[in-house]
């Protein structure tokens, strides 16, 4: 059969007046309240959903301690000298008041999960149901001399963007042109897989363009770069040559923070910039909940609903949960608008979505302008019951401009869907 | 619905035929926000990184609410048999079902297009 488009658009408007056929509105029932424990990425998603899909059905409570939103993705970019921590700095403020969802400025202390309460600083808060998004938290008993914030201080993480951002993004304006910048990377699974190797780009461009002398150390935990492999290892030989040294199977042992040295089991190195990045596992209030069951570091939950498969009525979201799937923002809210989904069919006695399926894309910056892609489709194996990758995923044949222009897009959007 | 086609078998009118059949035929929710295709609600939700609430852009790609379904399926299955060059787009509609493609297309063009907002900036506290 052949067609043209006119004949197309006949055929079309013919069919759809004869056969479209319009369900009628069922509105969601549910009922009931949701407390969201974190006003991050996955937090901050999955109340915005709680509410939307429950069309203001379910009141939603979030307990978020900070009262500004700054984002990870993009703050490597201070560190290059190409973005200020304000551009990555939001209120609350749209968010709370576009969807009605009451706001909670406290810090968790227990959970009982027995009586469904969240006991807090200053009070306490029952739910139906609790979505718990906390993030990471770093594993200070393997390098005790960096827990406390004097020490963070001289040897900064920069992992949670901030005030520690800032404060290495100075440090690096300080250094003398000839000084040597450590990055110390942990074993994987750690938030943000290709994170620490867009940083040393970063750092790199900053340093090419403003001190030629200085030298980058690579001090990764892994056998070998983690994520966009190819990649970076063609940006750090053609863009940055002669100043990255890259060491694999480097696991730092012990600092001495004073002096910033690092030692991993083979070498002592003297930094003049020091940035160790911790080992990880899910945030402390999971810990506190009692759901990081797998290795006493991350959640188990089922990917149909992402609730505990330890503590009922508890949903873990983000970069706690234990999966083969990256720590990223984006995935941080695929999984908070899955849960959010799941949640209004369970509150409304439906059955959630059997089989969930949805996309992540990550961008890292390779300079001020060039950026590269990893993007996969997710989709839940009944088999296995779990996620697992779709046909089609890859990585960006080389860095470009014009991806460059579209991971400022992708922020821009991202922020505009979890923070309004 | 399961249907397997080697697209790029397909000339262009051809495809222009096979998108009618699908858009036409599928069936659609009447309420941009209800809950009657869970499936469908959460994947386009997952666009919104890139596509906004909603389909709703602020800028820098494409406004996919309101968008033409027939329009959405021939980018899509352009972007899927390499017709159409992409940065990212041909690995996320590759991902896809040709049902989930259809469906993701009735979705956005029921989505009311708005001027999507920013959040409101601050200076990071000290």
């Amino acid at each position: 059969m052949t067609i043209d488009r006119r004949d197309f658009l006949k055929i079309a408007a013919t069919t759809a007046l004869v056969s479209l056929p319009m369900l009628s509105k069922a509105a969601s029932q549910a009922k009931g309240r949701v407390v969201v424990i974190g006003g991050g990425y996955a937090g901050a998603t999955a109340a915005k959903y709680l509410r939307t899909w429950s069309n203001g059905g379910l009141d939603v409570t979030v307990v978020e301690p900070r009262s500004q939103f700054v984002s990870c993705p993009l703050s490597n970019l201070v560190l290059g000298g190409n973005r200020n921590i304000n551009d990555l700095t939001f209120g609350y403020d749209l968010l709370k008041s576009n969807h009605g969802i009451h706001w909670v400025s406290d810090e968790v202390l227990a959970i009982d999960s027995a009586t469904r309460l969240v006991k807090m600083k200053q009070g306490e808060i029952a739910y139906d149901r609790l979505v718990i998004a906390p993030g990471i938290d770093f594993m200070y008993e393997q390098l005790p001399m960096l827990q406390s914030s004097e020490a963070q201080l001289v040897v900064p993480h920069a992992w949670k963007a901030g005030a520690q951002t800032v404060n290495l993004r100075q440090q690096l304006e300080s250094m003398k042109d000839g000084g040597v910048f450590v990055i110390s990377i942990p074993k994987a699974p750690y938030r943000c897989p290709p994170g620490p190797y867009e940083r040393v780009c970063q750092v790199a461009f900053y340093l090419k363009n403003q001190k030629p002398k200085a030298k980058i150390i690579v001090l990764d935990g892994n056998a070998e770069i983690i994520s966009k492999k190819g990649l970076f290892t063609k940006v750090w030989a053609e863009m940055y040559a002669g100043i990255i040294d890259y060491r694999p199977n480097s696991t730092v042992v012990d600092v001495d923070v004073t002096a910033k040295i690092v030692k991993t089991e083979f070498e002592s190195i003297k930094a003049d910039v020091l940035n160790v990045i911790p080992p990880q596992r899910a945030g402390k209030i999971a810990q506190i909940a009692g759901v990081a069951n797998v290795d006493k570091r991350w959640c188990e939950v089922d990917f149909l609903t992402y609730e505990s498969k330890t503590v009922p009525n508890v949903h873990i979201i983000g970069d706690s949960v234990s999966a083969a799937l990256p720590k990223s923002a984006h995935m941080a809210t695929s999984q908070a608008r899955v849960c959010a989904n799941a949640i209004v069919a369970l509150m409304s006695n439906q059955l959630p979505d059997s089989a969930p399926v949805f996309a992540n894309t990550c961008y890292s910056y390779v300079s001020d302008k060039m950026a590269m892609h990893v993007a996969n489709v997710y989709r839940y194996d009944p088999n296995k019951k779990i996620m697992v990758s779709a046909e089609g995923g890859g990585v960006s044949e080389k860095p470009s401009e014009l991806e460059g222009n579209y991971a400022q897009a992708w922020a821009k959007n991202i922020w505009s869907d979890v923070l309004t | 619905m399961k249907i397997h086609l080697s697209l790029s078998l397909l000339t262009h009118k051809c495809l222009l035929a096979f998108v009618g059949f699908f858009v036409f035929s599928v069936s659609v929710f009447a309420d941009e926000n209800s809950i009657d295709n869970p499936h469908i609600q959460t994947l386009a939700a997952s666009c919104a990184a890139c596509h906004g609430s909603h389909g709703n852009s602020v800028g820098g790609t494409s406004v996919l609410a309101g968008l033409d379904a027939s329009h959405f399926v021939l980018q899509m299955m352009s972007f899927r048999n390499g017709s159409r060059s992409s940065t990212v787009m041909h690995r996320h509609a590759k991902g896809l079902t040709v049902e989930e493609i259809n469906d993701l297309a009735f979705y956005f063009a029921q989505q009311k297009r708005i001027t999507a907002l920013n959040p409101p900036s601050e200076r990071l506290a000290e």
